[in-house]
C-alpha cells in the first residue's frame, strides 16, 4: 500500500501544480485529455513490456495488487502524475517565453531570466498556431 | 542482446514520436532549452523517489535487461525513461495542440481573459 499512497500524493501534487501553483489548467483543457489518451495506450504498451518480462518487480506489499496490461495500477497513476507535472512546467514556460503574464496576474510580461530568450514582440491578436510555423521561442 | 531490451523500449518511444517533430514540425526539440527547462522537475523527483523505492524495496530490477551502466544509483535506463517518457509526452501534447488549434494548451499569446470560463465558445 505504500507505493499506492505515493502515487496518490504525487497525484495530488501534479494537480496542485497544474491548477494553483502554475495555473496552466491543462486538467481543464481538452488538448491535455486528448493527449493523454494517445499516451495511455503507449503508457500501457511501455508498463506491460517492463512489467510483463519482469524488468522491474514489485513488492507485493506496497501495492494494490490491481493490475492492468501487467503493470500495477499504481504505475499509471505515477505515469500520469509524471506526465501532468512536466506538460504544466512546458506550459508554463511558453507562456513566459510568449510574454504573457504569469500565475494569470495582470503583472506585465514575463521577465526573461539568465540564459533564457526575450520575450519576442507581441504578434497580432487572435493568430493560430499553424503547421509550420517558425517556433519563436527556441 | 537481452541486456539491451529496457533501452531499446526507450529508443522506441523516441524514434516513434520523431516523425512529429520531422514531419509534423511541432519544434520541440528545437526548442530545446524550454524541453530541458520542462523536464528537469520530474527528472529530479522522479529519481529522487525511485531512490527511495529501491531503497525500501517497493520495486526492483532485473539486471539481465540492464546495460549495467549506472547513473546517479540507478540504472542509467531509468533515469533515461524520466528524460524519455515526457519528452514524448510534450511531443504528443504539442501535435495535439498543432492539429486542433481550437483546442488551446495554455501558452498560446491570445490567451483568453483570466476568469473567463475555459471552454467558451467551443
Amino acid at each position: 500500500m505504500t507505493y499506492t499512497w505515493l502515487v496518490a500524493g504525487a497525484l495530488l501534487g501534479a494537480a496542485a501544480c497544474d491548477l494553483v501553483l502554475l495555473r496552466t489548467r491543462l486538467l481543464r483543457r481538452r488538448a491535455f485529455w486528448v493527449s493523454y489518451a494517445i499516451l495511455f495506450g503507449f503508457q500501457l504498451l511501455v508498463n506491460g513490456v517492463l512489467t510483463g518480462l519482469r524488468v522491474v518487480q514489485y513488492d507485493p506489499a506496497t501495492i494494490l495488487g490491481l493490475r492492468l496490461a501487467y503493470a500495477p495500477v499504481e504505475d499509471l497513476g505515477f505515469g500520469f502524475a509524471l506526465i501532468l507535472l512536466t506538460l504544466s512546467c512546458w506550459v508554463a514556460l511558453g507562456r513566459r517565453a510568449a510574454g504573457m503574464p504569469a500565475r494569470g496576474s495582470a503583472a506585465g510580461p514575463g521577465r526573461a531570466g539568465p540564459g533564457w530568450p526575450a520575450p519576442p514582440p507581441t504578434p497580432p491578436a487572435g493568430r493560430p498556431p499553424s503547421p509550420g510555423s517558425t517556433p519563436s521561442d527556441g | 542482446m537481452r541486456q539491451l531490451t529496457y533501452l531499446a523500449l526507450l529508443a522506441g518511444c523516441l524514434l516513434g514520436t520523431l516523425p512529429l517533430e520531422l514531419v509534423l514540425r511541432v519544434g520541440v526539440y528545437a526548442r530545446w532549452r524550454r524541453l530541458l527547462a520542462a523536464l528537469a522537475p520530474g527528472l529530479v523527483l522522479g529519481v529522487a523517489w525511485d531512490l527511495y523505492a529501491v531503497r525500501q524495496g517497493h520495486w526492483r530490477f532485473d539486471h539481465r535487461y540492464l546495460t549495467g551502466l549506472d547513473v546517479a544509483g540507478l540504472p542509467a535506463e531509468e533515469v533515461l525513461f524520466f528524460v524519455v517518457i515526457p519528452t514524448c509526452a510534450i511531443l504528443t501534447l504539442e501535435a495535439v495542440g498543432r492539429r486542433r488549434p481550437g483546442w488551446p494548451i495554455g501558452d498560446e499569446p491570445a490567451e483568453p481573459v483570466p476568469g473567463e470560463p475555459e471552454g467558451a465558445g467551443r
